[in-house]
Order: structure tokens, then C-alpha cells, then sequence
């Protein structure tokens, strides 16, 4: 699954810089709030679902090479923490939506992993 | 791309490598060197030859060596159109030349290309003699050879730093990181350990190892950060077949060592959990990321943390090998 489809279908709001997102590749996901949980079960290439939304998850993110993190209830990251996704190179998304609601649609689409 | 002029600082930080490229590479760097040139007393049916020979779309005209005007494909159609083919190409020749400098960056070249619309544009050296020409495709050529390169360099200091122990002969060499952690910095949180992932991944460890590394060294670099008086340090050292990790402070200490290795016990404040940590793994993560780990600690002196992982073969033939904890 392309991060392209999955931010269309979800109606995700980039945070980050606009780039072709139907070259990043999604097969896997995990949903926490807990980092140190996030580190022993996110797998690499994958999205994170969270609602924490400060400068701690780009350098999870970044440590796991997790290419996209959604946060959820639409918690707002600051600008500092946008800043430091995008040169990471770490995809950064929000939603109004649950967090459970967001695994309920990914699942959904297919990313069972 | 960029094509924008200034830059500003927040944007700065946000650059991509190719755009840096486009700052740091000079327009001589990527141009076409001794460019099919047309001279003044060439007539158009001799232009038309030479473009259709070199299958180019047009041509800077030089007298002397400098430029002074270019053709492009139009101006040959417009003579044909006239039935004027027999004429010089000075007349059908635009005059006005937009040029670039060859020690000029490319990005004076892309603002250029932008702002004009033109296809390619002459080269010329402070004298405006002509010395190449640039096309949006030298420039695509340029960067992506200067791209490789990086790559190239980059296979070549990891090839270099994973042969250190190789090339280094002694009786026993080793290499060792130290970084200082800050207390309650939870904005360069990761910082350290990214850094020691990244040169673990230069002195040759499998993305596994680093992987686990990195994971291992990013809790005990939170656990400096949000557990300790004053912070502390991380010490990494690499030798052949073993890399150790140490993260050391001077207290407060841990009480009681079996309950803090117990998965979800933390004493972490609300403040700290809303940050996302306190969950209480990671002594527990830790120790399922390494291959031994030995924390000692004392309410006196503070907490040693060793974690140590091995490359290859364990000694005793055990991949995992034994996790103790002291």
C-alpha cells in the first residue's frame, strides 16, 4: 500500500513537505503511545499511530526509520517538531480522528502486519 | 528543485542535498564544454547542416572566440519560411544573448532558466568569449553525477572505518564514542543515539545490530535525561567482534534494581508520561535488545550501565548469549 492512497483514503493532513508520496511504500503499522513499547514493536519502513505529538517522536521515528507517523485527535505538533520531521525525513500527518478509528481503517486497507 | 533566490534561515535547515547541489556546484562543473559553435560568415543552410549533424536544437554564434548571438531551430524555420536559407546567420541570429558566468553557481543558471524560458544558455568567461553551454539537462546530468559521488564517498568512508580494525594492527584496538547527556533535554533526546547508530552502520554492523544498538542506547540516553540529578554520559566502545555500551551518572541511584527491570514499573512523573515515556520498558527493552546487560547502581555513587553486544559469533558459540543482570 502507497502512503499516497493511505493519506487520500484516511483524509490525513500533511504536516510536513509536500513530496510523491506514491513512492513510499506502507506495509506495516503500529499504534502507541508508549515510545518505549513503539521501539520494541514498530517495525521499520511503517506508519506510527499516536497522539503524542512533541519533538520525541521524530527522533523514535527517526531511530526506527519509520517512515510515517499519524497523529491522532487532532493533537498539533510545534513547528520545531515539524522542522526536525522534515529534514529526517520522517512524513508527519494529523486527523480529528481516534486513534483506534485510524488502526480501524488501516486494517481495513489492507496493512494487517 | 528550487529555483527561489534567498533563502530563509528556517528554510535553510529544510534543504535537500540536490538543492545544496545547486549552491555548491559551479555552472563549469556541469556545462557542455567546447560547445558546436557557428561563426559569422556561416550562411543558414550551414547552420541547418550542423544542427540536424549534431541533432541539437540550436547554437551560440562567436566571432573571435566571443559570443555574439545564438540561433535556435525557430530561426532557422523562419528562414526557410522566408526562402532566405542562403543568408547568414548573423541576421537571423538573436543578438541579445542571455548568458551565464562560468564560476556562477547553477542555481544563478536555474533562477535564469526560470525566469527566461529559454532552452540553453551560453557560457562566457569575464572577456564574453564563449567557453561552453548549459542546458536544464547538463544541469540534471551534473547533479546526479555529483549525487553519486556522494554515494561513492560515503561507500568509501564506510569501507575505510570497517576495516579499521584490519588495517590497525595491535593487540587489541579499539574505538570509543563519548557523548554528554543533559538533564530534562528531552528536545536533543535521541540525538546521541541516532549518532551512535549511524557510525556503528560506517564501522560495518549489520542494520540488525545497529538497529538493536540504537534501541538499547536511545533508553538509557531517556533514562539519563529523565531519571537522573545531572545528567550523564553515554560511552560506546567498539572493538573487534564486541561493541559495549555504558551509560553512567552520579545518582540518584535505583533502589531496588529488580522492580525497575519489572516491564511496566516506572517512576516516571505525570509530566514525563505525557511525553509519551514512562511506560516501564526500558530496562525490560534493554535487555531483550543486547546480548548482556549488568546495571549497577547505589543511592551513593549513582548507576552503571553496561550493555554489551557481540558481532559475529558469541563466545561461547551462543548467538543471544547470557543476560545477567547484577
Amino acid at each position: 500500500m502507497d502512503l499516497k492512497t493511505i493519506i487520500e483514503t484516511l483524509d490525513l493532513t500533511l504536516l510536513t513537505d509536500e513530496r510523491d508520496f506514491s513512492d513510499i511504500h506502507i506495509d506495516s503499522a503500529y499504534m502507541s503511545d508508549l515510545l518505549s513499547c513503539v521501539m520494541t514493536g514498530a517495525k521499520p519502513h511503517g506508519v506510527w499511530v499516536t497522539l503524542i505529538a512533541n519533538i520525541n517522536i521524530v527522533a523514535v521515528a527517526s531511530l526506527l526509520e519509520i517512515s510515517a507517523i499519524i497523529i491522532t485527535e487532532d493533537a498539533q505538533p510545534n513547528l520545531e517538531t515539524i522542522e526536525r520531521a522534515n529534514r529526517e525525513e520522517i512524513v508527519l500527518l494529523s486527523t480529528k480522528e481516534s486513534s483506534y478509528h485510524v488502526s480501524g481503517h488501516l486494517w481495513y486497507l489492507g496493512i494487517k502486519d | 528543485m528550487s529555483n527561489q533566490g534567498a533563502l530563509s534561515d528556517s528554510s535553510a535547515e529544510r534543504i535537500t542535498r540536490v538543492e545544496e547541489l545547486a549552491y555548491e556546484l559551479t555552472i563549469a562543473e556541469v556545462m557542455t564544454k567546447n560547445p558546436v559553435t557557428l561563426t559569422i560568415n556561416m550562411s543558414m543552410r550551414d547552420a541547418l547542416d550542423l544542427i540536424g549533424k549534431y541533432k541539437i536544437s540550436g547554437a551560440p554564434v562567436a566571432k573571435d572566440g566571443k559570443l555574439i548571438g545564438i540561433l535556435s531551430t525557430e530561426d532557422l524555420i523562419r528562414s526557410l519560411r522566408d526562402g532566405r536559407i542562403d543568408r547568414k546567420v548573423t541576421e537571423y541570429m538573436t543578438h541579445k544573448v542571455i548568458t551565464v558566468r562560468e564560476h556562477d553557481q547553477v542555481v544563478e543558471a536555474l533562477k535564469m532558466f526560470a525566469k527566461t524560458k529559454v532552452g540553453r544558455l551560453p557560457v562566457v568567461d569575464e572577456n564574453n568569449k564563449l567557453i561552453g553551454i548549459l542546458t536544464k539537462g547538463d544541469i540534471s546530468n551534473g547533479v546526479l553525477t555529483a549525487l553519486q559521488r556522494d554515494l561513492e564517498a560515503e561507500e568509501l568512508i564506510r569501507y575505510r572505518a570497517s576495516h579499521l580494525f584490519e588495517d590497525i594492527v595491535s593487540d587489541r584496538t579499539s574505538l570509543i564514542l563519548r557523548y554528554t547527556i543533559k538533564k530534562d533535554d528531552f528536545l536533543h533526546g535521541g540525538a546521541a543515539s541516532n549518532r551512535i547508530k549511524k557510525a556503528l552502520l560506517r564501522l560495518g554492523a549489520s542494520n540488525q545490530t545497529a538497529r538493536k544498538c540504537g534501541i538499547a542506547v536511545y533508553e538509557a540516553e531517556m533514562n539519563l535525561i529523565i531519571h537522573t540529578n545531572n545528567g550523564g554520559f553515554l560511552r560506546v566502545e567498539v572493538e573487534e567482534g564486541k561493541i559495549i555500551m555504558e551509560a553512567y551518572d552520579d545518582g540518584p541511584g535505583i533502589p531496588d534494581i529488580n522492580k525497575a527491570m519489572t516491564p511496566g514499573w516506572s517512576t516516571a512523573t505525570s509530566e514525563v508520561r505525557n511525553k509519551g515515556f514512562g511506560a516501564g520498558m526500558g530496562l525490560v527493552n534493554i535487555n531483550n535488545c543486547v546480548d548482556e546487560m549488568i546495571i549497577k547502581s547505589s543511592t551513593e555513587s549513582g548507576t552503571n550501565l553496561f550493555m554489551i553486544m557481540y558481532l559475529d559469533k558469541h563466545p561461547n558459540g551462543n548467538e543471544h548469549g547470557s543476560k545477567n543482570h547484577h
